[in-house]
């Protein structure tokens, strides 16, 4: 079976969901827009990861009952161990900008606004950010403005920041403490050149940068079947278009 | 409580209101929204709880906003939010940016009837840098320094929606979406349309009093069936995804947004009369 490139980013992601250096992920929260962040989480559950998702868009079934406020007050006290977050613009300092270019608010291109990230990015232990488009215009130097800073001084409370950076071309790790980026991983096809020509920002090449590994058979049936069949309701045109799988009418 | 019309319901509200809205998922009354903008509402200043959709795009395209606080304003699937964005750029609106807790803290500090509360998170984003009414203070709590962002209270003119159904005493309903009751308990005045009126009280059955909303908040309810239409009602009936595209096509321009509200939006005001 060859894979789709969603797929190799769902298994790349579930990768840095189980990396057994960062703290434990025992109740992940997913957002609205986030098909492949969805499908790697479904991959962890799947496998026979005991973990708790909080699947925020759903309909049927969604896991609150108290409003959307419930997210943000179980993040508040420290029991949302994982989310994930993207951004208009990503810069090297892992910086996210989710309201735009330009001068405030976005007199550039205007997006559509930070949502909890100034918060979530604070209060969350990890956060994986992911962004399929890796091109110098998403990922800046610095971004234009910041919806939520990727580290903080010393004295401002904060649980984490980013884990890592997902995009389609490859996995950055990010550290705070120098509070930048390292590449961890090439998708097929692209080189350490080719990254620095797509990439804003200035990050660090190990000596050796490994391939992001295709997935395994076992986790490719996995994401086609029991993954699909739990993404189906929420997400029906991603799972039309990469698990080939249509909802029933 | 008689219910009302929903045009009767629009014209309690005058120019210049603060209006709590919730977002696309979570019950707006496009119906309300739709009434407002056949009124020629001028001056509303919404606020998204947390986030805004159509019905506060559709509102900036009639001319009826002077200003939006919200933490995003999109069409979800359907891409970023058109009049929304052509009003920010011609500096017809002001936007207020906040973020989703920092929208309900301010909520809960009017509900509780306390000039503020404070929220973690936010120090060094340039939200805060951009709302000189949040402040930073060092804890008084803390045994070393601690700086916190404290917000004020928020307290809506209106807060308005639309429940699945209302009873006679004026209760209404509206499940597990908690934010309405949020908005309505911070809230001066509640305006609610609903799909439907019941008999009996809806705080007398043990299954529905969780998810009512006392009549206490509310002050008029106006029946608007499929007034959350475009968007969904819990599982009554899904958000209206083809027509949400339609609308984001339209509303790329002037002239498509003014076509729409011909088609969508006036033409409703013979049913409404009715």
């Amino acid at each position: 079976m060859s894979a789709k490139p969603e797929e190799r980013l769902a298994v790349a992601i579930a990768k840095l969901i189980l990396d057994p250096a960062a703290p434990p992920a025992r109740h992940i929260a997913v957002g609205a827009a986030s098909p492949i962040p969805a499908a790697a989480c479904w991959l962890v559950r799947k496998q026979g990861h005991p973990v708790r998702l909080s699947l925020l868009h759903r309909q049927r079934g969604n896991p609150f009952t108290e409003g959307t406020r419930e997210l943000f007050d179980l993040t508040g006290q420290g029991r949302i161990d994982l989310f994930f977050l993207g951004g208009g613009q990503i810069d090297g300092q892992a910086n996210l900008n989710l309201v735009g270019t330009g001068a405030w608010p976005g007199q550039g291109v205007r997006f559509p606004g930070s949502f909890g990230s100034a918060f979530m990015y604070f209060m969350t232990p990890r956060t994986i950010l992911f962004r399929e488009e890796h091109s110098p215009r998403v990922l800046v130097e610095r971004v234009d403005n910041i919806s939520a800073p990727g580290v903080s001084p010393p004295g401002v409370f904060r649980r984490g920041t980013a884990q890592a950076l997902v995009t389609g071309k490859c996995v950055f790790r990010f550290d705070a403490a120098r509070a930048r980026f390292a590449l961890a991983s090439l998708h097929p096809g692209e080189t350490v050149e080719s990254i620095r020509a797509a990439t804003g920002f200035d990050f660090d090449v190990p000596a050796e940068v490994p391939f992001t590994r295709d997935p395994t058979a076992e986790e490719l049936s996995l994401l086609r079947g029991p993954v699909c069949d739990e993404m189906l309701e929420t997400y029906p045109d991603f799972c039309a278009r990469v698990f080939d799988r249509k909802a029933a009418a | 409580m008689a219910p009302i019309s929903v045009d009767a319901l629009a014209a309690l509200v005058p120019d210049g209101a603060l209006l709590a809205m919730p977002p696309d998922n979570s019950l707006p009354s496009c119906a309300l929204a739709r009434a407002l903008v056949r009124k020629g509402a001028r001056g509303l200043r919404l606020l998204g709880v947390p986030v805004s959709g159509f019905a506060t795009d559709l509102l900036i395209g009639a001319g009826c906003v002077a200003e939006v606080e919200t933490s995003a304003v999109s069409l979800g699937e359907a891409g970023f939010a058109p009049r929304f964005t052509a009003a920010l750029k011609a500096g017809a609106i002001t936007v207020r940016d906040a973020t989703c807790p920092a929208i309900h803290t301010m909520l809960q500090a009017a509900q509780k009837g306390v000039p503020f509360m404070p929220l973690r998170g936010l120090i060094g984003s340039d939200i805060l840098a951009h709302r000189p009414d949040w402040k930073v203070i060092d804890s008084p709590f803390a045994e070393s320094t601690d700086p916190i962002v404290l917000l004020p209270a928020k307290q809506p003119d209106f807060a308005v929606f639309h429940a699945a159904m209302a009873d006679e005493d004026g209760n209404v309903w509206v499940g597990r979406r908690r934010e309405c009751a949020l908005i309505a308990h911070a809230a001066k005045r509640t305006l609610v349309t609903v799909e439907r009126m019941v008999k009996g009280s809806l705080l007398e059955d043990e299954r529905l009093a969780p998810g009512a909303i006392g009549a206490t908040y509310v002050e008029a309810v106006a029946v608007a069936e499929r007034g959350a239409w475009p968007v969904g009602l819990l599982d009554e009936y899904p958000f209206d995804a083809a027509h949400i595209a339609e609308y984001a096509k339209l509303a790329k321009t002037e002239e498509g947004f003014r076509a729409y509200c011909e088609r969508y939006v006036f033409a409703d005001r013979a049913v409404a009369a009715e």
